[in-house]
């Protein structure tokens, strides 16, 4: 016998079929998903898979999970859903993904092509509701397209500035009983996507420009934001740093991207930044924003927002440059390979020989440091804990490397004022949408892709409630996660604004300490569980729940319900009028009063 | 009333895939991004894998290169051009029904001769009549016509392609090409 061998044969699938290969040929490990009608076809020959498929218990669930994954390990994360009231639920996630430039590839099952746009059951305009919320969508309309589609999506997602990427497949072109279905599967070697080309490679002369800018500066800082982490950079931002010696903000989307150890790292700025990086960004004559994108909740008050600094932006997305602050060097691309370039033309200038004398600069810079250190009054005998003592607690009784996922609020603050991070990709949390309940399934998501790492999520009662349903999905699946309940019986940031701005007239924001039992309700679901109020307990509940690597951990930690977040930045108002903590207030009133009287003398002077 | 010829209004010249959802993708993001369209005009090119849209937008509303830096992030968008009045052949076509008696008719046929246009349908009380040309005669046609009553009216948005032999300014919001 001569000729065709079977491995010469082409190889006949259907579109589900055909699905699953695309997965598996994406390098894709595991899918968190939740069956339903429209997408049942796609469920069959996940059973022959080489792929984890990790059944979640909401449709919200899978997409923060597929977020977590794609934080903690920097490969995209994949869910998959059905039609209908499944896309609509994963909303949520996609949007969150948008804000925060998140690698994702979602998958939801659709309606047959025939009967769509009739309301059939459980049909949604899925492409047409999620246009806004991912970087691309694909509506898929023929079997033999998805090889190309599934391609073409994960490339969309994890190129340029990374982002959800949604393909929604009708019922029947992935239905094993539809002889239309099947097709020879061809892997595609070329994309067709002739609108999409990243810019990557930022222009030297940009590179230049921006070098001669950072070695004139006298007080220069560097704001450092997820573009870093995404573009895999902070190896490059440490050499940057220590070739320039220029002190770095990281902000709420990069904590983790440069050492909170090092001595040039000020931490975070923004309306809950530490004194020291909200104001050394104020005062400073250059800000180095490298992959940041002008947040509102970081600049304040953009018209006083660092209204000496020149400003170089490195940005690999065209349109966050000038969309905030006009730059005055605009370096468009990649972060990493931006610095690179940058790194090198800076050695070729001769620094970090050749650096200007910023002994000025840095001696303010830890002068502030000194005076405004982050604090709290520590509980008194017989009062509830303390959330930032928690967290520090945590923080020095867990592995180095713990990863650590928050929800949004109050405990999400304390959680990046507090934990050192001093490695990249330990820190998930929801910084753009601010989604309440982000914590439990990005937590679980980080710990499917990364099952050695301790992963804590650091979570408040108010998110609990959202997602809480998702640590049957930790139990089941075996991923044990702890979370660290931060229970204050209150919508604590609700509470603070309250607080601060509506005269203390607290308008539907308790929740109580004791309805639900978080105790119960987290054994129920198959997760050992502790209650701690006394300061006494903490540690000792901290290491037994470090001890505990078969089953998820619940720790509820009883909290002060009164306890703001300091320091503070009123919404809309200026940096330079933050409002630190009670006990340096006036501190701070007398070096502001000092402050004024010197820029009195010196025009007085000028007037003379 | 703003007309397509203001100082405040840009040309823009998208050339898109010719795929189901496009043109609700670029429309979505005008609307999310409060910007203002002016007036919009789609159809294919010659190549039936791309399709023109000439969008004349509103820059008022919003600096013209952001606009221009968001459209391009739509993943089906192969290239954007701002076509200048002093850069660009543009065209317009407008139908209208006016109101005609006997006694008004030859006066609009008189118009419609200086103009250069079309008369497409005539009835006893209305004449349908069609003008292409740049959009600043089509303005000023319009106005003409309207003392004498106009019944409907639809104007298709300018199209306009870059005038030869000129260079003119490729905003791929691509610095390094």
């Amino acid at each position: 016998m001569t000729g065709s061998t079977d491995t010469d044969k082409p190889l006949r699938l259907n579109g589900g079929q055909a699905l699953i290969k695309a997965l598996e040929m994406e390098g894709v490990e595991v899918v968190f998903g939740y069956p339903g009608g429209a997408i049942l076809p796609v469920y069959d020959p996940i059973l022959d898979a080489g792929l984890r498929h990790v059944l979640v218990r909401h449709e919200q669930g899978a997409g923060h999970m597929a977020e977590g994954y794609a934080h903690a390990t920097g490969k995209p994360g994949v869910c998959m859903v059905t039609s209908g009231p499944a896309a609509t639920n994963i909303v949520t996630p996609l949007a969150d993904a948008m804000l925060d430039s998140v690698p994702m590839v979602c998958i939801t099952g659709q309606v047959a092509l025939g009967s769509i746009g009739t309301d059939a059951f459980q049909e949604c305009d899925t492409t047409g509701i999620t246009r806004s919320v991912t970087k691309h969508n694909f509506l898929v309309t023929r079997a033999e397209d998805i090889p190309r589609i599934i391609r073409e999506a994960f490339h969309i997602a994890t190129t340029g500035r990374p982002g959800p990427v949604l393909v929604d497949i009708p019922k029947n072109i992935v239905d094993a009983n539809n002889p239309d279905a099947y097709f020879d599967w061809e892997w595609p070697e070329e994309l067709d996507l002739p609108g999409y080309h990243p810019n990557v490679t930022p222009s030297i002369e940009s590179i230049e420009a921006a070098a001669e800018l950072i070695m004139a500066a006298e007080r220069p800082v560097l704001y450092v934001g997820g573009g870093v982490l995404k573009s895999r950079g902070a190896q490059a931002l440490l050499e940057l740093v220590e070739l320039t010696d220029i002190p770095v903000v990281t902000t709420l989307m990069a904590r983790g991207a440069f050492p909170d150890s090092h001595e040039l790292c000020l931490g975070m700025p923004g309306m809950h930044g530490n004194y020291t990086a909200v104001t050394a960004i104020q005062r400073s004559d250059l800000l180095i924003a490298m992959g940041s994108r002008f947040d509102d909740r970081v600049t304040g008050k953009v018209g006083a927002f660092a209204p000496d600094a020149k400003i170089v932006h490195f940005d690999i997305d065209p349109a966050e440059h000038g969309k905030v602050r006009t730059p005055d060097v605009s370096v468009v691309g990649d972060c990493r390979i931006s610095m690179e370039l940058l790194n090198e033309e800076l050695r070729t200038a001769g620094l970090p020989g050749s650096n200007p004398d910023r002994s000025a600069w840095r001696q303010q810079v830890s002068g502030w440091q000194e005076k405004y250190p982050l604090t709290y009054e520590q509980s008194k005998d017989g009062e509830l804990l303390k959330p930032q003592y928690v967290i520090e607690r945590l923080r020095d009784l867990s592995p180095k490397d713990t990863i650590v996922a928050s929800g949004v609020g109050q405990h999400q603050m304390f959680a990046s004022q507090y934990w050192e991070f001093n490695h990249p990709y330990t820190w998930l949390n929801s910084g753009g949408l601010g989604t309440m309940g982000f914590s439990i399934p990005a937590a679980i998501g980080a710990k499917a892709g990364l099952p050695d790492r301790t992963v804590w999520a650091i979570d408040g009662d108010g998110c609990f409630q959202m997602t809480a349903q998702e640590l049957v999905t930790a139990s089941v699946e075996k991923i044990p996660v702890k979370i660290a309940l931060l229970n204050n019986s209150y919508l604590g940031m609700v509470r603070q604004w309250q607080s601060l701005f509506y005269e203390e007239r607290l308008s539907e924001v308790h929740l109580g300490y004791d309805v639900p039992d978080y105790v119960m309700w987290a054994e129920s679901m198959g997760c050992v569980a502790f209650r701690v109020e006394d300061v006494d307990e903490v540690d000792e509940v901290i290491a037994k729940a470090n001890a505990i690597n078969d089953r998820p951990v619940v720790v509820e930690f009883r909290c002060h319900a009164t306890e703001n977040v300091y320091p503070m930045v009123p919404a809309g108002g200026s940096n330079d009028d933050l409002i630190v903590d009670p006990s340096q207030a006036d501190l701070l009133e007398a070096d502001r009063a000092a402050d004024r009287e010197r820029a009195e003398a010196i025009e007085a002077g000028a007037q003379a | 009333m703003n007309r397509p010829g203001d100082l405040a209004h840009h040309t823009l010249s998208v050339l898109v895939e010719n795929k189901a959802g496009v043109l609700a993708r670029v429309a979505d993001l005008f609307a999310r991004r409060g910007y203002n369209i002016v007036s919009l005009a789609v159809a294919p090119t010659d190549d039936q894998a791309f399709s023109r849209i000439t969008i004349v937008v509103d820059v008022e509303s919003a600096p013209l290169e952001q606009i221009v830096k968001q459209l391009f992030k739509l993943i089906n968008i192969v290239e954007i051009q701002e076509l200048s009045a002093f850069d660009a052949v543009e065209r317009e076509l407008m139908i209208a029904t006016i109101e005609a008696s006997t006694d008004t008719r030859t006066q609009i046929v008189e118009l419609v001769n200086i103009f250069e246009g079309k008369i497409l349908a005539v009835s006893p009380e209305a004449i349908t009549v069609s003008l292409d040309g740049a959009p600043s005669k089509i303005d000023d046609f319009e106005a003409l016509l309207r003392d004498y009553g106009i019944r409907d009216l639809q104007r298709t948005g300018r199209i306009a392609l870059p005038k030869m032999d000129r260079d003119v300014p490729v905003l791929r919001a691509v610095s390094n090409s």
